[in-house]
């Protein structure tokens, strides 16, 4: 279970998810359901997922492509609204019925940071406008002056000069261009930052640059990221804590020491089984079978259960819920009747 | 410049020996070249993996010695010996002879390597009744084999199927298939598995491993991934703006880089389980092509550099360990440096 902050058990936690599900409805038009005969169908992109994220920690959630790591990022800013659950930001509800003035006042504290430098910024917009609009937005600073100022500062905050706020985002590398989103989603002040993929597309010197100059803002700003990836290992440098997804569930969530020194889910087992050996020990890896299946139709009870090796037919018919063994969250059968 | 003994290979004569291939791009803002004096040389069942960030010259490189550089692009110099047989140069149609049967390659996205038209039986019978003397119903036999020893399960009911039909894994495992067609001497794979999940990635690197080794097919991997590299290759070239910064056998290179920049580089991986705050990293980022430094290339990021680096460029030197060579100043014996170079 997640570690309180430190400061009492009074304090909610800056973010928890309940019972997170999110569904989007894939079928075809209504005519052609008619004429196909062909039922609605509906893609669980998350369903029922719960974590909790304290102030000023990492939370990293990580898992294979199209296992809904990004539509929590999403629902969790409140670009998709959820299909069921609750966010709760400081304990107050988000994306309730009092949605307005309640989702602005949780707007202007969170930002998120997007995978591809390159497609998210509008081209033909000067950096220093690009970083000005949400201060523009939120109506932070008022007068050409004052956000000049704002700009030039939050541009040294990140590692770049003043005057490259007059160039357009062509002239810069990658890495200078995610320095560019991250001076972008601190312009507001933001407590919390949602952070999809950002290193993904960089390469690994320059990825080694973002993640020390985010680790610095978390020092000094006191942010919390909730920062999804792919690459366990960029997890493990990130996160305090780590949840571990498969098709569109958490199957293990953990503190980064508890999870990466003894995973208990099988999926987690594999994960870290394809991390590639740089310290050349010359560890001898279990192959692994089968690709994540189509999350359309997911196999029964399980999702896993076609690949795992600890399969029985309990993990054919139900789904494990969350259940704590020692330190950890895990949903696993094998794991809850101790037969790993 | 040293003329560097480019062959690091240990037979008299290697499958592939590439010499001082220099490749340019004439554009109306000057000459651009994005791969200078690169010199390697690979023997038959050797993999060679070759690294480096976006824009190193990795993949012109693999383009060059396959035949494939787009236009406005040409070899300005160097050659490229292929079984003795000095390929760069010849004649379109003696290289499409080549290339397909005894040089093939692989694509890091799969999708648009594969016709979405046609059933992957017909493109896999279409390129191996090109290189073989085959009748239709041979060429689809041979087909299902190579199906089938890319790890295909029913692959006689799944030839009749279109890409879009398969997975990731399973598209990427047809391009495999396809390259091995004509049985090749030599696969260049660009970026293989980077288009795919880590749990896909991991079988696909354990099918080319076992390729090379039942086939003796020496193999060019080209990626971005230190991981990937330390996964399948023999020897690793690490390329920095358009040249070879350090080449030597995985182990080397991995556990002892010389170079400053794979120094650099290694250091700025995070790895599981080292408990470290910030990562050691390298400021800056590689120059573009139109504005490499003179000197070496790396000048103006490494910590190391002298007034040397800002104005002769090295060339690859021996580094004291057998067959790692790298491109520093540090380890030129006339200036009396031991090559003791970190």
């Amino acid at each position: 279970m997640t570690e309180t902050a430190g400061n009492g058990a009074a304090s909610p936690p800056l973010l928890e998810v309940r019972w997170l599900s999110k569904h989007f409805d894939i079928s075809r038009s209504w005519l052609k359901r008619i004429l196909t005969g062909q039922p609605r169908m509906v893609l669980n992109a998350v369903d029922g997922v719960s974590f909790k994220i304290e102030r000023g920690e990492t939370f990293g959630l990580v898992g294979e492509s199209g296992c809904g790591k990004s539509t929590v990022a999403r629902v969790v800013v409140g670009l998709y609204h959820p299909t069921r659950g609750e966010i709760l930001f400081e304990g107050r509800k988000m994306h309730g019925r009092s949605r307005g003035t309640m989702q602005a006042q949780v707007d202007c504290r969170m930002q998120m940071i997007f995978q591809d430098p390159y497609a998210s910024m509008d081209p033909r917009w000067r950096v220093r406008n690009i970083i000005a609009e949400p201060i523009r937005a939120f109506k932070l600073a008022k007068g050409r002056s004052a956000i000049r100022q704002r700009v030039a500062e939050l541009l040294i905050q990140v590692g770049l000069s003043p005057t490259d706020g007059e160039k357009y985002p062509h002239e810069f590398s990658g890495g200078q261009r995610q320095r560019i989103s991250i001076a972008r989603a601190l312009s507001i002040n933001p407590d919390f930052l949602v952070c999809d993929e950002p290193t993904s597309a960089l390469d690994v010197s320059v990825q080694a640059q973002i993640l020390n100059l985010m680790k610095e803002l978390q020092r000094r700003l006191g942010l919390t990221y909730l920062f999804i990836s792919h690459n366990l290992a960029v997890i493990h440098h990130v996160s305090d804590q780590v949840g571990v997804m498969y098709l569109g569930r958490l199957c293990e969530v953990a503190a980064k020491r508890t999870l990466f020194n003894r995973p208990q889910h099988p999926y987690t087992r594999l994960l870290l089984d394809t991390v590639p050996d740089l310290d050349m020990t010359n560890r001898q890896r279990q192959p692994v079978g089968g690709e994540v299946p189509n999350p359309i139709n997911p196999p029964p009870g399980c999702a896993f259960h076609p690949r795992c090796p600890e399969a029985c037919d309990r993990c054919s018919i139900e789904a494990p819920q969350l259940r704590s063994s020692e330190e950890t969250l895990v949903a696993c059968h094998a794991v809850e009747e101790g037969r790993l | 410049m040293t003329p560097s003994t480019p062959s690091c290979g240990n037979s008299p004569m290697s499958l592939l020996d590439v010499e001082h291939l220099r490749v340019e791009f004439p554009t109306r803002h000057g000459v651009l070249v994005a791969v200078d004096d690169v010199s390697f040389s690979i023997d038959e069942g050797e993999v060679l993996g070759v690294v480096g960030e976006s824009g190193a010259g990795k993949s012109i490189t693999g383009l060059a010695i396959i035949g494939l550089l787009d236009r406005p692009g040409r070899i300005a110099r160097g050659t490229i010996r292929f079984e003795g047989q000095k390929i760069n140069g010849l004649p379109k149609e003696a290289m499409r002879r080549i290339r397909g049967a005894k040089i093939s390659a692989i694509f890091q996205d799969p999708l648009t390597s594969l016709n979405p038209l046609y059933t992957i039986g017909r493109q896999l019978v279409e390129t191996i009744t090109t290189h073989n003397d085959l009748t239709l119903s041979q060429a689809r036999g041979r087909a299902i084999d190579l199906l089938n020893e890319v790890g295909i399960s029913a692959a006689d009911r799944r030839i009749d199927c279109y890409p879009h039909e398969f997975s990731g894994g399973m598209r990427q495992r047809v391009v495999v298939a396809l390259a091995l067609c004509a049985n090749p001497r030599l696969i260049i794979a660009d970026e293989p598995t980077t288009a795919l999940d880590v749990s896909i990635q991991a079988q696909i690197i354990a099918l080319l491993r076992r390729l090379c080794r039942d086939h003796r097919t020496a193999i060019i991997l080209i990626t971005h991934d230190m991981g990937v590299i330390a996964e399948t290759s023999d020897r690793v070239a690490v390329m920095y703006a358009g040249r070879f910064a350090e080449i030597g056998s995985l182990r080397d290179v991995i556990k002892s880089p010389k170079h400053p920049y794979t120094v650099g580089l290694m250091n700025s991986i995070p790895i599981i389980g080292h408990e470290i705050e910030d990562l050691p990293h390298i400021n800056g980022s590689m120059p573009r092509l139109h504005e490499i430094p003179p000197g070496c290339a790396f000048n103006p990021r490494c910590s190391r550099a002298v007034d040397r680096c800002r104005v002769e460029r090295p060339g690859l030197m021996p580094t004291g360990n057998p067959g790692q060579m790298a491109s520093c100043w540090v380890f030129d014996k006339e200036s009396g440096n031991d090559g003791n170079g970190r």
